[in-house]
């Protein structure tokens, strides 16, 4: 993976001293928090309901062992014993004390993380496949372009002011693994007839209170044109933005406002301008940090075998285990989605666990998922029943990946300080409902995504049942949305019809199922059938 | 009742003003009346606590209670964590706070 050289390293050590310094004069009382909360937000570090909330960057959610345990080890030191890993890729920690927080970025800074760019109006952390480099159906492995990026926008001045947030996620397969097209710049790395390597760009999507999928605007990038382009569009958005209405500001409204015709005329024009300025990474450049990204020395001759005379181990290979590309490998998934527990969550003594399997058994390697999962994504297979066996030791060998009851749900209620409704009860109460194993295989693949409120961190219009949090006169209420996608067929959930409350919720939900069961034609999964009849069916069943 | 909360500048966590001070316990919370306003002016001036703000609250059997769940959730602690509310060994941690 990437590794910091001495400029990296020293401005990001900077930015401690420099956040020590903020930290202690709010402290002292000569700031206030309407002056010191832009400075806190450029650090990672919110305020939220129950303590300062930091949100750790996890760039295209790749960790080596070294940095899992300094993760856990803040957990651990500052926090209460766990952390949270976000749709974003990123891990959060709830209960955060403002004076300690120049400490723990300090931590971070030593084994290269930071929590630059996890907050405020500016490019947020790029978000990348879970599985690059070490999936047979990738181009290339997408994270040196992620890493360029990253590399060309962390400080950039035009940047570091934008109208509101920019979410940019890289992936080079046809599966899309990182929920694509719901990013404000969207990348998928393709080879032209050619052979040569460029970029399928989307443009301005984005969930929240108006929800949209990212449109194609190029079928074609040249790759090493990519950074003029990225500029283009930040200078249309940045010249049209509505910076007058915080509802109005993320790019995907001014696409809309434009439409999808002028936004890339305008963005082709400008795009001219910057590719005529030469500004474009050299690619000696591309060539040092892709060097980084160099497939790890693999060992040859594996056997390709697994005994599965376990039935247990089996039924986790089945559900957590998929095709790598090297002989003799296999990349597993670690569920964060037990009965009982907090999508998502994850306990110091679990990270170091994880840490240790990664060191031992995947070439130091791990990655955070959209989906509030980890990955191993380089495990011998002869290794993998050594690691399902610690992995249960752990808890943490659920084998339910994609499955009903492999939830994702923001922190809502019982954290969020913005949300209506909690969603992790109702995410828990669903994995309870659902717990059966046999069940939840005959089932098959159903993701279900809960909100605490229109923001949709927990990702509900991608929901092939999606859950959002309203307040009802004061009290919390349910919305149930079905057939988004956030998957290469995107599509956008619907709202089915009148709210719920929390026991409703579940008992909707087991409705849209079962009537699922009782309708499917073939192999059809749940987002199948429902494209295929539609939401009226659905809804008698679930409404009666 | 009005009660005044916020978040203590230095920890972040969860206050209440209890007529002279600021307390962690929703329990020391008094009646602002129509002081609150005034109260809150001077405090947000000494920059101790964050974002103060007035809410509606009540006296029950257990003591002062907000009376949004949004606020019981701040003064009690998580609801899926009963070990890491303001009370972990009350059994009924999880149902007091909604
Ligand atoms: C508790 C702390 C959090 C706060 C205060 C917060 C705040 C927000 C806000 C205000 C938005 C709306 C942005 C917009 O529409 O422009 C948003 C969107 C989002 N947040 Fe969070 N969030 C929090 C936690 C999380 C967590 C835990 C996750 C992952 C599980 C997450 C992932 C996202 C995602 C994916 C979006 C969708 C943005 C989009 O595509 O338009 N956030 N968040
Ligand atoms: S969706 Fe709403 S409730 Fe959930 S984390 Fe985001 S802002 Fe908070």
């Amino acid at each position: 993976m990437y590794r910091y050289d001495k400029y990296d390293q020293a401005m990001v050590d900077t930015r401690v001293e420099e956040f020590r310094e903020q930290v202690r004069r709010r402290i002292e009382g000569k700031m206030d928090d309407d002056q010191f909360k832009p400075l806190r937000l450029k650090n990672g570090l919110y305020l939220q309901l129950h303590a300062y909330m930091l949100r750790v960057a996890v760039p295209y959610g790749t960790l080596n062992s070294a940095q899992m345990r300094t993760l856990a080890d803040i957990a651990r030191r500052y926090d209460r014993g766990y952390g949270h890993f976000t749709t974003r890729q990123n891990i959060q920690y709830n209960w955060i004390k403002l004076a300690e927080a120049p400490d723990i970025l300090a931590d971070l800074a030593e084994v290269e993380m930071h929590a630059i760019q996890t907050s405020g109006e500016s490019i947020r952390n790029v978000s990348s496949d879970h599985y690059a480099g070490a999936t047979a159906d990738e181009v290339i492995d997408p994270r040196p372009w992620a890493e360029m990026l990253r590399q060309m926008t962390t400080f950039m001045p035009e940047f570091s002011y934008l109208p509101r947030k920019f979410k940019i996620a890289v992936i080079a397969s046809a599966e899309d693994r990182v929920a694509l097209r719901w990013h404000d710049f969207a990348l998928r790395i393709v080879r032209n007839a050619a052979g040569e390597i460029g970029f399928e760009v989307f443009l301005g999507g984005g969930m929240g209170r108006t929800p949209f999928i990212a449109y194609r605007s190029r079928e074609f990038l040249p790759a090493n044109q990519i950074f003029s382009y990225l500029q283009a569009v930040l200078r249309v958005w940045n010249r049209h933005a509505r910076r007058d209405n915080i509802h109005k500001q993320r790019m995907k409204i001014l696409v809309h406002d434009l439409g999808q015709e002028e936004f890339t005329r305008q963005v082709e024009e400008a795009f001219q301008h910057f590719l005529s300025l030469g500004e474009d990474f050299p690619q000696a450049e591309y060539d040092r940090i892709a060097a980084y990204f160099e497939p790890p020395a693999f060992e040859q001759g594996l056997s390709d075998e697994i005994d599965l005379s376990d039935p247990a181990f089996a039924a986790w290979v089945k559900q957590q285990v998929v095709a790598h590309k090297a002989p003799g490998y296999a990349i597993a998934n670690i569920s964060l989605k037990p009965v009982g527990g907090i999508p998502g969550d994850i306990s110091a003594e679990q990270m170091e666990l994880v840490a240790d399997l990664a060191e031992r058994f995947s070439l130091d390697e791990l990655r955070s998922t959209h989906a509030q999962n980890l990955v191993l994504p380089h495990v011998r297979k002869a290794d993998l029943h050594t690691v399902w066996q610690a992995l249960v030791s752990a808890g943490l060998a659920d084998a339910n990946l994609d499955l009903v009851t492999d939830v994702i749900a923001c922190p809502g209620l019982d954290y969020c300080s913005l949300a209506n409704a909690r969603s992790i009860p109702v995410a828990q109460k669903i994995v309870e409902r659902f717990a059966d194993a046999g069940r939840q295989a005959d089932i098959g693949e159903l993701k279900i995504k809960v909100s605490g409120c229109i923001n949709a961190c927990g990702h509900h219009h991608a929901g092939n049942i999606g859950i959002l949090g309203v307040d009802r006169k004061g009290s919390e209420s349910y919305q149930l949305l079905l057939g988004g996608s956030g998957d290469e067929d995107t599509t956008q959930a619907k709202i089915a019809g009148p709210g719920f409350d929390e026991d409703g919720i579940v008992d909707a939900v087991e409705r849209a199922v079962e009537h699922y069961r009782v309708i499917r034609e073939g192999g059809e999964r749940f987002i199948d059938t429902y494209r295929r009849v539609g939401m009226e069916g659905f809804k008698e069943a679930i409404y009666g | 009742m009005r009660i005044i909360t916020g978040n203590d500048l230095k920890s972040g966590a969860v206050t209440w003003w209890t007529g002279y001070d600021w307390s962690l316990h929703v329990e020391d919370a008094v009646d602002a009346g129509d002081q609150a306003e005034a109260i809150m002016a001077r405090e947000t001036a000494t920059c101790r606590v964050n974002n103060p703000y007035i809410i509606e609250g009540e006296k029950t059997a257990d003591g002062v209670r907000p009376a949004h769940i949004k606020d019981r959730i701040r003064a009690l602690g998580p609801t899926v964590r009963p070990d890491l509310t303001l009370k972990p060994a009350d059994p009924e941690a999880r149902e007091w706070v909604i």
